[in-house]
């Protein structure tokens, strides 16, 4: 194994735990050492569950004695964006207003699975309140911080799953994606994020935002270990209604393909109107690595990113409801004017929105007959300041917050798979869009790997 | 001479009163700003000319 352990891959870890070079409790011990001492500068961690940690590393160990397998993620530290269910901690949520909620009775169902996969949660990641955010920032913990410039922005709403895993305090975390909140954060934090299907992974005892367009993913630094959290998440579970009843479709057996046979075009249009320069560098890049010169247009994705602005503010408002109603001067202010404003929208107008998904999804989805996948940027800039307010996108001002997703949310609104590979420009990393057709994720993990094999795409490492 | 009023301000009071939000003065401009942002992006969609028939894309089995 390589000698900096904090870099080391999810993969290498666990070769390493299983053959007996190192052991879990050693690997957890030092992934903890390293929160402490970076934790105060990145704010990626909310609850480090060090003694839980230390249990079930303890517990590995004794399994290896006894000569049981270890599983493709022995000792393995991660991390949950603090919307997942923990057992015996509240599901906070990023809000001031869930920490007065009971502690979870049991862990949510990805946490489990990765458990059983061998790996071992150390803790609950940072994130902007009720995940309506792509900063990063949250005025209860303070904001997370980029790794790779701590007074810039990690994105969000995964903030802290993008610091952490950037930052090298874990090679592998959770998060969720709504409208990008996956995407965002690995692209301003140079590292890997898989966006699946929606429906592919439960999101069942996860803190929601939008039903219609909530999705659980993991992030890690190489497309590899994406694929193996990835894969030991699969499965069907009754207690999520979205969740499909699909087998186990494993990916990391298919990555050595390669990009070879694969018809990948990009994505013009409106996912070029207002990117700056160092997204459309980091585009080409990609783009002339794969051999992709054809460039598709997909269809009415300005109105596809409205319809999914409007399913979000709306579903969001009924969701708060009732805490706007009795709780409102709890919610950080800038979530609660446009949760407020969503419940002020009318009915007829999120029908249409929801009718407009459907021809939308029916349209691009014809482009997929042509296309095995798809590129487009991830962000339209690199990691914006802690705090910036505004930036010019096509020469017109506009507010940060929420724009940051406008190249990722005309993607999630038809759940297809993306994962976002890091390309890694200087001074600040920026991340492309890999989409793929539903239930394709294989395919756009394939072609993350072969970036990386390139040196196209890279997880670059931080000076901490 | 006094601005024109808005019907968005009206609209505005008779919804925090029929959805029972509490609507500070304080907050009334950003949830103003964050409405008409919203309602623009609806009217974007609503403008789309889609066939009667359009089905939603949530569909319900019993």
């Amino acid at each position: 194994m390589s000698k900096d352990l904090a870099f080391a891959s999810a993969a290498e870890i666990a070769r390493a735990v299983r053959s007996g070079e190192t052991t879990a409790l050693a690997v957890v011990d030092h992934a903890l050492m390293r929160i402490d001492g970076l934790n105060p500068r990145l704010n990626a961690f909310t609850t480090v569950v060090a003694e839980r940690a230390r249990a079930r590393a303890r517990a590995l160990e004794a399994a290896r004695s006894t000569g049981r397998p270890l599983g493709p993620l022995a000792g393995v530290p991660f991390a949950v964006k603090n919307l997942f269910d923990i057992a015996g901690l509240p599901t906070i949520a990023g809000s001031k207003i869930n920490r007065a909620h009971p502690p979870a009775a049991r862990d949510q169902p990805l946490i489990a699975r990765l458990e059983a996969a061998g790996a071992v949660l150390v803790g609950a990641l940072n994130m902007g309140e009720y995940a309506y955010d792509f900063t990063g920032e949250n005025v209860h913990d303070g904001p997370s911080r980029n790794p790779h410039d701590l007074t810039r922005m990690t994105g969000g709403s995964s903030g802290g799953s993008g610091g952490a895993v950037a930052g090298g305090l874990v090679p592998l975390a959770l998060g969720s994606d709504t409208n990008g909140s996956i995407r965002v954060p690995s692209s301003l934090c140079g590292i890997f994020g898989l966006k699946p299907t929606y429906g592919r992974l439960t999101r069942a005892r996860s803190f929601p935002f939008v039903a219609s367009l909530d999705h659980l993913g993991p992030f890690a630094r190489s497309a590899r270990d994406l694929a193996l959290g990835y894969d030991a998440m699969q499965g069907e579970d009754a207690e999520d209604p979205v969740c499909a009843g699909r087998a186990v479709e494993l990916t990391e057996p298919e990555l050595a393909r390669g990009h070879d046979g694969l018809r990948i075009a990009v994505a013009g249009g409106y996912f070029r109107k207002g990117a700056f320069p160092e997204a459309l560098e980091a585009l080409g890049r990609v783009a002339q690595a794969l051999g992709a010169r054809d460039e598709v247009d997909i269809p009415e994705a300005a109105r596809a990113r409205a319809a999914a602005y409007v399913i979000a503010a709306t579903e969001g408002a009924s969701l708060h409801l009732e805490r706007l109603r009795h709780q409102a001067g709890d919610f950080d202010p800038a979530v609660r004017d446009r949760l407020i404003a969503g419940a002020m929208v009318p009915a007829a107008l999120v029908v249409k929105a929801q009718k407009f998904r459907r021809w939308y999804r029916e349209r691009v989805l014809e482009l997929f007959k042509r296309y095995d996948a798809i590129l487009a940027p991830a962000t339209p800039c690199t990691a914006p300041k802690i705090g910036q307010q505004t930036f010019v996108l096509d020469g017109v001002e506009m507010p940060v917050r929420p724009n940051l997703g406008v190249y990722t949310q005309p993607i999630s609104f038809i759940g297809l798979p993306v994962v976002a590979v890091p390309v890694p420009l200087s001074p600040l990393p920026i991340g492309v869009q890999v989409i793929a057709a539903p239930w394709r994720e294989d395919i756009a993990l394939r072609i993350a790997q072969a970036l990386e094999q390139m040196g196209v795409a890279a997880a670059p490492r931080p000076e901490l | 001479m006094a601005e024109p009023a808005d019907p968005l301000d009206d609209f505005i009071t008779a919804a925090a009163a029929a959805l029972d939000l509490p609507l500070q003065p304080e907050w009334r401009q950003a949830v103003k700003s964050n409405l008409v942002v919203t309602l623009n992006h609806a009217a974007l969609v609503a403008e789309f000319a889609l066939g009667d028939e359009a089905e939603p894309a949530p569909v319900f089995r019993a």
